[in-house]
């Protein structure tokens, strides 16, 4: 079905054991237009990068050397949560031009950083940084069961 | 006469006429960013904002409604080239900045 390796030159940390079936159907703020300009290999392209982990944030430059200070703030963010590097893959827009245009206008948000959870967006850096600050976040990572497991003798 | 901040102003101009907002503050980041690559050749001087906007038109949306908002308004002046790279976004309703402010004080005291 991928012909050509879109995004895979991209994709980092993602060959995780999460081959199940990614669900085709469009986002519900999708508008009939948008889906119109997004084409259908460039979207089916984002769903897949999208459902590739639990956790998905579409970034400049890559986990370890961020090409902008809003996706540097976003993964030191996510890493102070805790995420789960297992249940988290990262997608530097700066090495497809088509995944940059592409993310934009299948979230319908314009900029970058974007986080995904279960498929879902939850929003842009502004977004993380007071969800991070008011315990929302926390709240929602926790419930996702994408932290990583406490140790024993971390454990409260 | 031109204005020396068009952006600025379209952004006043805008979020006022579509949100009424009590309070709207635009601050200009953009000179701490001037050394950023993708900037190299950008001579606007008007590329990275935050701006913090309290409108009732908030109530009962969640955060990426309302950046989304915000982001429709603005939306020429986000893609044109040259135009706005970046805008930080906080978006609350006057109830959520009065809690704020109770909270900020309780913290203070």
């Amino acid at each position: 079905m991928f012909s050509r390796p879109l995004f895979l030159a991209s994709l980092r940390q993602a060959a995780r054991p999460v081959a199940r079936q990614a669900v085709l159907r469009p986002a519900p703020f999708l508008t009939a237009f948008q889906q119109r300009l997004l084409s259908d290999h460039t979207k089916q392209a984002i769903e897949k990068a999208v459902s590739s982990a639990p956790v998905v944030l579409f970034m400049k430059g890559t986990p370890e050397t961020p090409q902008c200070g809003f996706s540097r703030a976003s993964i030191q963010i996510l890493s102070l949560q805790g995420v789960n590097p297992t249940k988290f893959a990262a997608f530097n827009v700066l090495e497809d031009d088509e995944l940059r245009s592409g993310i934009k206008e299948f979230s319908d948000w314009p900029t970058i950083p974007q986080l995904y959870l279960d498929k879902e967006f939850v929003g842009g850096c502004d977004i993380l940084v007071s969800m991070h600050q008011d315990g929302s976040l926390a709240k929602m990572l926790e419930e996702k069961g994408v932290l990583t497991p406490l140790g024993d003798s971390a454990a409260e | 006469m031109a204005s020396e901040t068009p952006m600025e102003d379209a952004i006043r101009t805008k979020v006022t006429e579509a949100l009424s907002p009590s309070r709207l503050e635009i601050f200009n980041d953009s000179h701490k960013h001037a050394h950023h690559k993708p900037m190299q050749g950008s001579r606007s001087g008007e590329t990275h904002f935050r701006v913090v906007i309290t409108s009732e038109a908030f109530r009962s949306k969640m955060q990426p409604a309302r950046h989304r908002l915000v982001y429709g308004l603005l939306r020429d002046e986000m893609a044109a080239d040259g135009g706005i790279h970046a805008l930080q976004l906080r978006t609350i309703t006057p109830e959520e900045e009065e809690r704020q402010k109770v909270k900020d004080e309780a913290e203070k005291a």
